[in-house]
């Protein structure tokens, strides 16, 4: 009850603040700027409602990137992070590589995937996937790490193949700090997801949101990045759900 | 500094006549015989030219300063562990490999799974060897009642008391069919009166299902009441200091043992060469 009520509670506080500021123009006037730049939440939930349907296309548009650069970031990031750490070779050579990935500047590989892939979803998945291996990988290397040498050499004792000390020691042991780094990344690769539209795509609630401002489309704007918003809540929570479903243990 | 140790006579107890083996193949045990043992790592040399032998199904104790190598000595026999020279024998294996298949080891903590529920944790070694859940859990929960463990086959860890933990840890150990335990410190986590409690239920058990044992332990009156015999280690580098003989191992009724004269002349002797072996460095 509380876990609901609270955050909705600060939620209607904050809104109703807003609405009370923007709409008797105290914001603009603080800002000197043009009251129509500052939308109400009433004309934002106005715009919601009345771009819906356009709304709701781009939001496919950025739900089905978002779900394909997770996943691929999901399957490669568990297998690197697996195979990293039974293979210490593999670890050292590839740990400052997968570091380094993530000092690559969105602005600046966006523009040359675009080259390399041409126009359309495939720069934008690949942005996603590329910024959400890295928590996934990271994370599960540390949770296969986290095993008790102790543990190890009991399950050895016990006639356990490395295979077997692999499945039924170190990946449950892993997967708490699996689900973290999903958790983290699908967050993320929402923000992905706009930079590669703006780069790369003509469709997507990123795209929509740069059109919008370019056009002053301030609430509809706004509008679009509530509904990115929820995406990214929409997702985060059923990873949890999943996450609780499946780390029983905790 | 050899000394043989008592075979415990299985049939003078309480447990023995219902098949004692998890799998009723009747009691499984190696002798151990180590010699000249030595091992370091690195520059640390925590095992010096070492000698002891356990007879099949007899139980040695080891107590000895922190820190002076035990740990290290019984992951050696478990064959986790080379030594820089000198033999280990466990029957008749050797070679580590040979070792590792015929030594199960309980840590000193229970590090049961926490995502496994008891039954399973215990079926582990069974899982292990390519035995199918229903039937590891069917052979492991044989065993439970009679280790007071009735009613809580499917808890998960965290829902078990430390003594329940320590007992799953132990059956756990116990069902890997193996003849020889390594056993390092298993109740030192417990309070005094689970820990008691603890000791006499493993020296029952041990009674139903005689094994090999080597137990680690701080407690010299738990070591003399469990085993056969104790080794007091030096401290590191480790060797044999004085073996003792205990007077009454595994006795049914562990307060009157404890407490008679003859065990309270072997602990004195114990305690002092603890005290001398520790004070030596
Ligand atoms: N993996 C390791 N690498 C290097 N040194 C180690 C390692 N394990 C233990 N040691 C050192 O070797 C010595 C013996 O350790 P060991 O754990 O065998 O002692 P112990 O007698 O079991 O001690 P305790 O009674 O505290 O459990 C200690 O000084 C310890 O610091
Ligand atoms: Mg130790």
């Amino acid at each position: 009850m509380k876990r609901w009520l609270l955050p909705t509670l600060l939620l209607a506080v904050l809104i109703g603040a807003w609405q009370i500021a923007a709409s008797t123009g105290a914001i603009a006037e603080a800002l000197h700027i043009e009251s129509f730049l500052v939308p109400s939440p009433a004309e934002i939930a106005e715009s919601l409602w009345q771009s819906r349907s356009l709304l709701a296309e781009n939001a496919w548009v950025t739900v089905r990137e978002v779900l394909f650069g997770f996943g691929c970031a999901l399957v490669a990031g568990l297998g690197f992070a697996v195979a990293m750490h039974l293979f210490e070779t593999l670890r050292l050579a590839f740990q400052p590589l997968i570091v380094a990935s993530q000092t690559i500047p969105i602005f600046v590989i966006a523009p040359i995937l675009v080259v390399w892939l041409g126009f359309g979803i495939g720069p934008t998945l690949a942005i996603i996937a590329l910024i959400c291996f890295f928590p996934i990988t990271v994370n599960t290397l540390d949770g296969l790490g986290s095993v008790d040498v102790e543990a190890t050499k009991m399950m050895r004792t016990l006639d356990a193949s490395r295979r077997q000390i692999l499945w039924r020691v170190e990946v449950p042991a892993a997967l708490p700090y699996a689900f973290s780094g999903a958790k983290i990344a699908v967050a993320v690769a929402v923000i992905g997801a706009v930079f590669g539209e703006l780069a790369a795509s003509g469709a997507g609630l990123g795209r929509l949101i740069f059109q919008d401002m370019a056009q002053l489309q301030t609430a509809r704007a706004f509008a679009a990045v509530v509904v990115l918003s929820a995406i990214a809540i929409g997702f985060f929570g059923l990873i949890a759900l999943a996450e609780r479903r499946v780390v029983t243990w905790r | 500094m050899r000394q043989d140790t008592k075979m415990p006579t299985a049939e003078a107890r309480d447990f023995a006549t219902e098949g004692a083996s998890p799998s009723g193949t009747g009691a499984i045990g190696a002798a151990i015989s180590i010699r000249g043992l030595s091992h370091s790592y690195g520059d640390l040399q925590t095992i010096e030219r070492l000698d002891l032998t356990v007879a099949a199904h007899g139980v040695l104790g080891l107590v000895g300063p922190s820190g002076c190598g035990k740990s290290t000595l019984l992951e050696l026999i478990a064959g986790l562990q080379e030594p820089e020279s000198g033999a280990i024998e466990l029957g008749d294996a050797r070679d580590p490999h040979g070792r590792l298949d015929r030594c199960a080891y309980m840590p000193q903590r229970d590090l049961l799974l926490p995502w496994l529920s008891a039954i399973d944790n215990a079926a582990l070694a069974l899982r292990n060897r390519g035995v199918r859940r229903a039937q590891a859990r069917r052979e492991a929960g044989s065993l439970f009642e009679r280790f007071g463990l009735g009613g809580f086959e499917s808890a998960s860890p965290a829902e078990l008391s430390g003594g329940m933990r320590q007992r799953v840890a132990f059956l756990r150990t116990l069902v890997a069919e193996k003849p020889v335990l390594a056993l390092d410190e298993p109740f030192a986590s417990l309070d005094a009166i689970t820990r008691a409690e603890m000791q006499e239920w493993l020296a029952g058990a041990l009674r139903a299902d005689p094994r090999t044992v080597v137990l680690v332990t701080h407690d010299v009156e738990e070591a003399l009441y469990l085993c056969d015999a104790v080794a007091v280690l030096s401290a590191r580098p480790a060797c044999v200091l004085e073996q003792l003989r205990a007077p009454s191992p595994r006795a049914a009724n562990r307060n009157a043992a404890v407490t008679a004269q003859e065990f309270v002349t072997v602990r004195e002797r114990a305690m002092r060469a603890l005290r001398e072996g520790a004070s030596a460095t």
